[in-house]
């Protein structure tokens, strides 16, 4: 018996992600929440500009390229023309949270009924190692190479806590995929961010600390110990909002 | 008895399945490297496995399966 084997939720391309990204799970998972909510076939994939712009050569199913930090008002057009497809957003921190801050609040507002995958690594991967505005205080950085000074370039966005003071969102939790024990709520969160889409009841939003170890300067296995010391601090775990108590 | 196989051509050689496996058993090959020049990850004893597939579950590059 296969107790694991490759979903069907993605294809068989080999992921571009350097050694040990933490992308290539956080597809995964989403890749496997979809298979199995079955949900594949009628499934749309927005995918958006970063290291992952090329994630619809990987999830199997439908999907457009959005412009970037557009993706969720590209998934909004998509939901609303097409209510029974399920439709989800694969974002970087320097997509959703920069560029796209605007999409993402205003989706958040009117509750739109899609599931955002925000992928935080606290850096601009694609374009070599820029700060983001979700760079930790004195992180080092392409940009920041003294560390990131608050003084000048202000805090870190904290897009969970922020969006959950967002009346109209219905569920935000933020996740990490540093250990196994982490990878597996991770997925459980996912899928719950599914199953609310399913269920018709509107914006949900989960943020996954993940690595770049290209970027961060550092192994994967350090990467995933900076992850946990660092990042954590900074961004601590759980559900921010749910609106779907009480409902069940 | 578990069995793991790993689609090698496909590994990147991070070793985030050998920090994962709880039986030691999951290693970096340093003694060879892989088509696209990575040194790849190999099982060292197999009959130690307990099918617990927390190395599949840390591989970002979908390499390994398991079996039981
Ligand atoms: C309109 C526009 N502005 C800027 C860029 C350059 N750019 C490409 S990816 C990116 C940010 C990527 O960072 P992130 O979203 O965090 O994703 P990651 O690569 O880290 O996964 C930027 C600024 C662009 N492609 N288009
Ligand atoms: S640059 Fe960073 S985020 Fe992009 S694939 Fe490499 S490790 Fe991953
Ligand atoms: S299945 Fe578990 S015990 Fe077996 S090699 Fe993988 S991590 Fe180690
Ligand atoms: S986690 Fe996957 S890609 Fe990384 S060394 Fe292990 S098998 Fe290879």
């Amino acid at each position: 018996m296969e107790v694991f084997k490759k979903t069907n939720g993605l294809t068989d391309a080999p992921f571009h992600y350097c050694p040990g990204c933490t992308h290539g799970i956080i597809h995964r998972l989403v890749a496997e929440v979809l298979e199995e909510l079955g949900v594949l076939d009628r499934s749309i994939a927005i995918a958006s500009v970063g290291c992952s712009v090329f994630s619809y050569n990987y999830f199997n199913c439908d999907a457009i390229q959005a412009a970037h930090g557009r993706a969720p008002a590209v998934a909004t057009g998509a939901k609303r023309s097409m209510p029974d497809n399920i439709v989800f957003t694969y974002q970087g921190d320097g997509d959703l949270a920069a560029i796209g801050t605007a999409e993402t609040v205003h989706a958040a507002a009117r509750n739109e009924n899609i599931t955002v995958i925000f992928v935080n690594n606290a850096i601009y991967g694609m374009t070599g190692g820029q700060m983001a505005p979700t760079s930790l205080p004195n992180q080092v950085t392409q940009t920041s190479p003294y560390g990131r000074d608050v003084t000048l370039v202000g805090y870190p966005i904290k897009v969970s806590e922020m969006l959950s003071q967002v009346e109209g969102a219905t569920y935000i939790e933020r996740v990490a995929v540093d250990n196994v024990k982490n990878i597996k709520n991770a997925k459980k969160a996912i899928k719950k961010a599914f199953q609310n889409q399913i269920d018709k009841k509107g914006f949900s939003l989960i943020e996954v600390l993940s690595t770049c170890p290209t970027n961060w300067g550092k192994s994967p296995k350090d990467s995933l110990l900076w992850l946990e010391e660092n990042m954590k601090k900074n961004y601590p775990l759980g559900v921010f909002k749910d609106r779907t108590k009480g409902d069940e | 008895m578990a069995k793991v196989t790993f689609r090698e051509e496909r590994c990147k050689g991070c070793g985030l399945c050998e920090i994962a496996c709880p039986k030691k058993i999951v290693v970096i090959a340093k003694d060879r490297i892989n088509q696209k020049g990575y040194h790849p990850a190999i099982i060292t004893d197999q009959d130690a496995c307990i099918g617990c597939a927390f190395c599949a579950t840390s591989c970002p590059d979908l390499v390994i399966t398991v079996e039981k």
